[in-house]
């Protein structure tokens, strides 16, 4: 499992070579990855159909953390991979017909295969911290598929904008998923999963389930974080049709649907699921019939069907076993019914605006004659998004209404909520499907054509596989959604229960008359009826457009705004470009709050010992060093009183070798010669700047240098101080024994310096390089940069 | 910069002797006082000597890189140091040492910590020569 994560990688890397080798073959070549490991996991499916889990520890990360590179298969891991695969491969193919001239496009497949690859860690991962890691990627890897028109103003505002919401809930996550570790002791899922009540009793549940429901929401674009979706559309379309039916969005539906058994069953999590979910369904369906844009019509749905999926999964958490077997059930079954029809329809979407470059539905009409094969993908996609039997998506609606039915409480609003979205989606279906296809021709700016093979076989592939699971539900549907309900209903450990599930439950196209079925054909009705009426409905609905203007998107732009204002000042204040400046503001928070620190000792442990009887034959026998630190001082006071530039400099560096000799004394000769050698390289850059300077009086007067005085004394007392009391306590056993005892038998160098540099604390060091390399380059900016100067 | 014949001969003497010499200080850097970084400011030192006493164009012939690719090939060198544990599934910075026992380096031991420091001595000739160069240049 391991390599089936990190082989999307590593094609991403040789990706350029193929698109630079195959060129219109490219696509279709490397499609044969994510078609090969979909048959992989297919092969996996009998296994996990009948109640098996696959776990596999690929690396030990951090075994003192409890961090493990460890992947999970059940069955809702099989089904999401199956659709980041099945649907990927198709993407795959799509895209490079797509993009045909696109000149970026090598670059395109290594974030796509990247995302796809990503995107498989976070559904197979069983350590957390795995998952967090490969969410993250998701989110960086996205980033770079919105942004791909780069040079568009637009694309690179929304890659940011999904960027930041999904990273912002990226770090409640990531805080979520510590405090879930601790709480359960393990990081491994398929630990926690049963661990419910030690996690669900705990003090801190609720604040770990909000940091965690933050993290996934603003993922999968819930109620009030939606907006970043619609404008992730600056995408390209087989990016869209991707993020948005299988990958990305589908992130956060996964987590709460994995954490389900773990942190789920209690009443907050039901209704903040529900009313989260539920308000996300209403709002983002109302929306989308809205729209005259092809692909945020789209977009906006699927919000809706996010909401949907997350109602759901917090019905699937319901006290009453049948109402959480329903919910759970009709939870697998929509996720594959929309992922289907989604995918299809967004890929239907991208070849109508290829084929005739207007994207404007209300522009659109009579595409039928002119594009058969399409069309014929997208009626019969849109008929499974309507929910008309026998289209598998009529399954998915029936058991959500189902599911909303059964609920102990407030029954009747849950299935008024499921009532509204699903006669919405019907209009929406109408506005994709029907409305470009049929009536009469309009005039396009590109005459249209049916597009090459390549880009309706896989839509028309997709939309029929909607109707063959759709007819024989219990042959294609069953297998694959069950073990998926049963992984969101049932922790790892509850065997028993998972296997009755899988018996009992089947996928039925016909459940008999009942209240779900009428309410169902009512839907239907209601919806045809409310689509042939859109133009007015929309002129009814227009009195209250203003609704849409305070959204909160309007408040992600206020928050935006306030943010870069905010740095805007503190630079304005902080930064003034003296370095002066910077040196007092430096060194006086230094002093301030190690001042405190010790100001807040008790009684200071400083301890002087001092030979007192004869201190005079002591300084004798050190006179050596005497004379050194008289020499400092007078370095200093030099230093201080010059009139001349070069004197000064010349002082300092009086100061410098002083240090280096007391270096040399007491038998440090590494840092001696570093002393040296960092001496003389000051000397060196001092003369290449020497002509640049300002003329040397001018720098400081009376007051300021009055001022520097202050500073440079507290500074000196408080690190005196820190000295001394860091040299006469001894909290813990002295490391650096322990260092110089081990150098020669571990480190096999009897230079301890060098051995605790290159060995023992080898990773410091190589941060220390990577600063120092980020400091050159820093140094490199500044001088080559400067406004008002050709580029270097 | 500055056309001092003095300086100029006695740079053009002291370049290989200093030179030599840092690389002893990092190869013996183990054992004796010395190491990468030390050994690295002494080399950009010797070229910056060069800097001072011609011009930074000859400094930059001499080295005959940018120094940028000494940061960058420094940084690569010290991290890949590292990655030899993790093939025996060992942590990250895990030191291998090997004893030649017969040939020219009989006697001796080598290891990755001797890489990485190679890599400390190149990033710091690096970033001290980007530094010198682009000042002198002003």
């Amino acid at each position: 499992m391991l390599w089936a994560v990190v082989s999307g990688f590593l094609v991403a890397f040789i990706a350029p070579l193929v698109h630079r080798l195959g060129r219109r073959a490219a696509g279709p070549v490397l499609a044969l990855l994510p078609l090969g490991l979909f048959i992989f996991f297919l092969s996996h499916l009998p296994d996990v159909a009948a109640g098996e889990v696959f776990r596999h520890e690929a690396l030990t990360w951090s075994a003192v953390l409890d961090v493990t590179v460890s992947f999970y298969l059940d069955g809702l891991s099989l089904l999401f991979a199956l659709l980041i695969t099945g649907i990927g491969t198709i993407i795959v193919a799509y895209a490079g017909t797509y993009l045909e001239d696109h000149p970026d496009r090598g670059r395109f497949y290594v974030a796509l295969l990247s995302f796809m690859a990503s995107m498989l860690g976070v559904v197979l991962a069983d350590n957390l911290i795995t998952l967090f890691v490969f969410w993250e990627l998701t989110s960086l890897t996205s980033y770079i598929l919105i942004g791909f028109d780069h040079e568009k103003a637009e694309s690179r505002n929304s890659a940011l904008q999904a960027l930041l919401v999904t990273a912002l809930g990226g770090l409640a996550l990531l805080a979520g998923f510590v405090m879930l570790g601790l709480i359960g002791g393990s990081f491994e899922l398929t630990e926690l999963l049963n661990e419910r009540e030690a996690i669900t009793g705990h003090g801190l549940y609720v604040p770990m389930l909000v940091l965690v429901l933050l993290g996934a929401f603003t993922k999968s674009a819930q109620f009030p974080f939606h907006f970043w979706l619609p404008n992730a559309m600056a995408a390209p379309t087989p990016v869209s049709a991707y993020l948005h039916s299988s990958t990305m969005v589908k992130a956060g539906v996964y987590l709460l649907a994995r954490l389900s058994p773990a942190v789920g069953g209690t009443e907050v999590w039901l209704w903040t699921l529900v009313i989260v979910g539920g308000v996300t369904m209403v709002i983002g369906a109302y929306l989308a019939i809205q729209q005259v844009y092809l692909k945020r019509i789209l977009a906006y749905s699927t919000i809706s069907a996010l909401g949907v999926l997350v109602f759901l999964t917090g019905m699937a958490s319901a006290e009453a076993e049948t109402a959480a077997r329903y919910a759970g059930t009709a939870f697998g079954a929509f996720l594959l019914g929309h992922a289907l029809y989604k995918a299809t329809l967004f890929l239907v979407a991208g070849t109508i605006t290829h084929e005739t470059d207007e994207k404007d539905v209300t522009k659109l009409g009579g595409l039928a004659r002119a594009m058969p094969m399409t069309a014929f993908a997208a009626a019969l996609a849109g008929l499974s998004m309507a929910g008309v039997p026998p289209f598998f998506g009529f399954i998915g609606k029936e058991l959500l209404l189902e599911a909303a039915l059964q609920q102990a409480a407030w029954a009747w609003l849950l299935t008024a909520a499921a009532v509204v979205t699903g006669t919405l989606f019907i209009i929406v279906a109408g506005l994709i499907a029907w409305r470009p296809f049929y009536g009469e021709v309009r005039q396009t700016p590109k005459h249209p054509h049916e597009a090459p093979a390549i880009m309706w076989v896989g839509p028309a592939l997709l939309a029929t596989l909607s109707l063959l699971i759709g007819i024989l539900p219990g042959y294609f549907g069953t297998p694959l959604t069950m073990p998926a309900t049963a992984s969101v209903l049932f922790a790892g450990g509850d065997e028993a229960a998972r296997t009755g599930l899988l018996e009992e439950h089947r996928l039925a196209l016909w459940h008999g008359i009942n209240l779900a079925l009428l309410l169902s054909v009512g839907i239907l009705v209601l919806g045809v009826g409310l689509f042939a009426a859109h133009q007015h409905v929309m002129a009814a609905l227009r009195p209250v457009q203003w609704t849409l203007r305070i959204g909160p998107a309007k408040w992600y732009d206020i928050a935006f705004k306030s943010v870069i204002g905010f740095a805007g000042l503190q630079t304005r204040v902080l930064q003034s470009g003296f370095l002066r400046v910077y040196l007092a503001i430096t060194i006086l928070t230094m002093v301030g709050l190690v001042g405190y620190g010790i100001f807040r000792l008790d009684d200071l442990p400083v301890s002087l010992e001092l030979p007192a009887e004869n201190l005079w034959a002591y300084a004798y026998q050190n006179l050596y060093v005497l004379v050194t630190a008289v020499m400092i001082l007078l370095g200093t006071f030099g230093a201080v009183h010059s009139r001349s530039r070069l004197a000064a400099i010349a002082s300092l560096g009086v100061v410098g070798f002083g240090v280096a000799l007391i270096y040399v004394f007491y038998g440090a000769p590494d840092l001696a010669m570093t002393q040296f050698l960092i001496e003389t390289l000051t000397v060196i850059l001092f003369v290449l700047v020497f002509y640049h300077l300002p003329a040397f009086p001018t720098v400081s007067g009376k007051l300021s240098r009055g001022r520097d005085v202050l500073i440079a004394l507290s500074a000196g007392t408080v690190m005196t101080t820190l000295v001394l009391i860091a040299t006469s306590v001894q909290v813990q056993e002295r490391i650096s024994d322990y260092f110089v005892e081990q150098a020669v038998p571990l480190g096999e160098g009897r230079n301890v310096v060098n051995v605790i540099l290159v060995d023992f604390r080898s990773v410091d060091t190589l941060g220390e390089i990577v600063v120092l390399a980020i400091a050159g380059v820093g140094v490199l900016a500044l001088l080559k940069l400067r406004p008002g100067r050709k580029r270097a | 910069m500055m056309t001092s014949t003095i300086l100029r001969t006695a740079t053009r003497y002291l370049f290989p002797l200093l030179m030599l010499f840092s690389i002893f200080l990092l190869i013996r850097g183990h054992d004796e006082p010395g190491g990468g970084f030390i050994g690295g400011l002494l080399a950009a030192m010797s070229f910056a000597m060069y800097a001072l006493a011609y011009d930074v164009p000859t400094a930059r012939l001499m080295l005959r890189v940018d120094p940028k690719y000494l940061v960058g090939v420094g940084l690569l060198l010290a991290g890949l140091a590292g990655v030899f544990g993790l093939v025996w599934n060992a942590p990250y910075m895990t030191t291998y040492w090997w004893h030649p026992e017969t040939g020219p380096l009989a006697g001796q031991h080598l290891g990755t910590p001797l890489i990485f420091d190679i890599g400390v001595y190149l990033v710091v000739i690096g970033v001290t020569l980007m530094i010198v160069f682009n000042l002198a240049e002003e």
